[in-house]
């Protein structure tokens, strides 16, 4: 028995000495999301995405190298901070994470006191941004997606009598709608209906769709994730009523719904930052590394996961950064040049984007329509 | 004779649990004054206190007096939720201590009067019916709290349960309660110490109220509820203190997790939550207040611990769960276990006879 402790603790030592000697030559960054749970797309896209991406970036042999180490949250804040700390003993030096909404929001707080970089791919809330000044996104912010969506609407004169549903148990959703209905009033857009759903009773979404066609509504606004909205696409076209959809980015995705019919989707609009068929070089070679790794199509979590990576790789390198620096310090430096005015980065879900102190991108979002099963761009 | 040894027993078993309480929080305060303690284990310690206050409540219903509730999370989600309120609205102009003492009474009492609403229909049923009801009263308090909006400006306070915009707010105002992202800006109080003594205030409590009248009334009633009616025994009453009692309690607990996160969602009280702590008392054994209290410290660390296996975690965890069930109740096990215990117990007076 004393032995077996003894060999026990000799290994514990070894591998202690081997992670402090490793910890002098890479940059330790950290990941959160769900992997598991209902949510688990997101994060799997994302954790694949951030793979590859520090592949490409180790890749390159440069001074600054990263080391990935990913958890997961099952969408649930109590089970992210865990995974925050988690990451904390493991010496994460830079947070690329969480990936939702309502966990990034507790696990940012924990990271302003820690004074730790925060990168997040998709937690698009402006309250995420809001916790702290080292709190930045890839991702439009929810009010952003909801001004646009309402903006381009009234200009491209889409529609005139509006129905949307939305659902209110989700923080994106209700995000998107409080500053769609904002700016709609503005631009003098007439809502006629306002439906909400909930996680609980997305099955069946036939009442809100009536609804909306009672009203007389000529374009429905779905500020909602795909699988609900092909639900809603479904039960108008079997209640024969045509109308107009128009979506925002978790609309990506609908055309890889199992037993969907996509031709439903025809003529769908949706304003996304990223689309898997794009044919810009950029896109081609991360779609098929995606597709080599995980046999599967990425969608725009993943994307905009890509460019954390690549964001942090490009800001460590004009900072300066070196893996001996502590978090805090890194934090600095980074809040410093991401920032600054000469910092611009172009990526997969946008060219020239920026950042400013609040913590959110600027980039332009991408009306795009579904025509024959694939995604044009609409202007 | 019979009854004096069953009363040792009692307050044996009492002053057990008392002991592991406040040996657990020693051994914790000497890790940490020693600089041992990870992030991991010190993020992990007000979830842990929370949920055996969870544990130990529901005990009283699901244990004592012997009716299945499957909307437990609700009592916590509604002290957690009235307990926030206050302290991140009229709270916060008070001393953070008295602003925290505050919430927790606020905290209780509101869950305490959801108990009374949701008991007072739902004790007229048993069994299936029972867990049953209390699992929808808990999906509608998590819905209807999903679904709030309360907000405040120069003009007063504004509510709504459809969105942020028809609260038709200046653009100055401060949003208290946002729906599905619920409670934000949450000034963090997360002191073990105050987790540790509101575990030992609910097992007063609840040791107390075993041990009374009102106790014995209630586990009759859990033995034989025939039985009871007919020696007179009051059911609507003993078994709505039960309830209650539980509810209360399950409010403070809320209250104590709520203070440790900087937000608060409706959604984290759903009836897995339920679930898991009922899988806590099922663990621990049913009545049997320390192995509950183990059983939740165990499942709420253990998945952490698990990391290692990555996406195998919850695999992993279930498999464990499974195990651990067997070996504490199934019949086979337990009777192994006894004569395993029976062995130690003949050789025990060899080493140390002036212990006992």
């Amino acid at each position: 028995m004393r032995k077996m402790m003894c060999v026990a603790l000799t290994g514990a030592v070894t591998a202690g000495l081997a992670m402090s000697s490793m910890a002098a030559e890479v940059i330790k960054i950290g990941g959160i999301g769900p992997t598991t749970g209902p949510a688990a797309i997101y994060g799997s896209n994302v954790q694949n995405a951030m793979e590859i991406a520090v592949e490409e970036v180790n890749a390159e042999g440069g001074d600054i190298q990263f080391e990935l180490q990913f958890e997961d949250d099952q969408h649930d804040p109590e089970t992210s901070v865990n995974a925050y700390n988690s990451l904390k003993d493991w010496g994460m030096q830079i947070l690329g994470g969480t990936v939702t909404t309502n966990p990034c929001i507790a696990v940012g707080s924990e990271a302003v006191s820690d004074n730790m970089f925060m990168l997040t791919p998709s937690a698009s809330s402006q309250d995420v941004i809001s916790i702290g000044d080292n709190v930045f996104q890839v991702c439009f912010t929810d009010p952003n997606q909801g001004r646009a969506s309402a903006d381009y609407i009234s200009e491209m004169e889409l529609g005139s009598k509006i129905g949307i549903i939305y659902n209110s148990s989700d923080a994106y959703s209700t995000g998107i709608l409080n500053t769609f209905l904002a700016e709609a009033q503005e631009k003098n857009l007439e809502v006629v209906a306002n439906e909400a759903f909930t996680d609980d009773n997305s099955t069946d979404l036939t009442t809100q769709v009536q609804a909306c066609k009672d009203a007389g509504a000529d374009l429905i606004f779905l500020p909602i994730y795909y699988t609900p909205a092909s639900q809603i696409l479904k039960a108008a076209n079997d209640m024969g009523y045509e109308t107009k959809f128009f979506g925002v980015d978790g609309m990506d995705g609908i055309l890889s719904v199992e037993g969907f019919d996509t031709s439903l989707a025809e003529g769908v609009m949706l304003l996304t930052p990223f689309v898997a068929t794009s044919t810009d070089d950029l896109t081609v070679a991360f779609v098929k590394a995606y597709q080599d790794k995980t046999g599967d199509i990425p969608n725009q979590f993943a994307a905009d996961a890509y460019d954390v990576v690549k964001v942090l790789y490009k800001a460590c390198t004009e900072a300066g950064v070196t893996a001996d620096m502590s978090a805090s310090d890194i934090c600095e430096a980074l809040k410093a040049v991401i920032t600054s005015d000469g910092f611009s980065y172009d990526g997969l879900t946008g060219e020239s984007m920026t950042w400013d102190a609040s913590g959110a991108v600027s980039k332009d979002p991408r009306g795009m329509v579904i025509q024959d099963g694939v995604y044009q761009p609409m202007d | 004779m019979a009854g004096r040894k069953k009363m040792k027993k009692s307050t044996r078993s009492n002053l057990m649990t008392f002991g592991f309480v406040i040996a657990f929080w020693a051994l914790i305060e000497i890790v940490r004054m020693t600089g041992h303690m990870t992030a991991k284990i010190g993020g992990l310690l007000i979830p842990v206190c929370a949920y055996v206050v969870m544990a130990i409540s529901l005990n009283l219903v699901v244990g004592f007096l012997g009716e299945l509730s499957l909307g437990h999370a609700a009592f916590m989600s509604a002290g957690a939720f009235a307990g926030i309120y206050f302290y991140t609205t009229a709270g916060a102009a008070l001393p953070q201590w008295l602003a925290v003492l505050i919430a927790f009474l606020i905290g209780g009492a509101a869950a305490g009067i959801f108990g009374v609403l949701v008991g007072i229909p739902v004790l007229r049923l048993s069994g299936d019916y029972l867990a049953i009801v209390t699992l929808a009263s808990g999906e509608i308090l998590k819905n209807v709290l999903g679904a709030m909006y309360i907000g405040s400006d120069s003009r007063g306070l504004h509510f709504s349960l459809k969105d942020q915009f028809s609260l038709g707010m200046e653009p100055d105002g401060k949003m208290l309660l946002k729906g599905a992202m619920g409670i934000m800006g949450i000034k963090k109080f997360s002191v073990f110490t105050v987790g540790i003594v509101l575990i030992l205030i609910t097992l007063i409590f609840v040791t107390n109220l075993m041990n009374s009248r009102a106790g014995r009334a209630i586990t009759a009633i859990r033995d034989d509820e025939i039985a009871a009616r007919a020696t007179g025994i009051n059911l609507t009453k003993y078994k709505l203190m039960a309830f209650v009692s539980a509810a209360v309690f399950a409010g403070f607990a809320g209250v104590l997790y709520a203070l440790n996160y900087s937000s608060l969602v409706a959604d984290k009280f759903d009836y897995n939550l339920s679930i898991n702590v009922l899988v806590m008392v099922v663990l621990g054994g049913m009545g049997n207040v320390l192995g509950g209290i183990i059983a939740a410290i165990i499942l709420t660390v253990l998945p952490e611990m698990l990391r290692g296996f990555s996406q195998y975690r919850m695999f992993i965890y279930s498999i464990v769960l499974i195990v651990m069930m067997l070996f504490n109740q199934a019949p086979a096990f337990v009777s192994w276990r006894k004569r395993f215990m029976m062995r130690f117990r003949k050789k025990a007076p060899v080493s140390g006879k002036e212990g006992i």
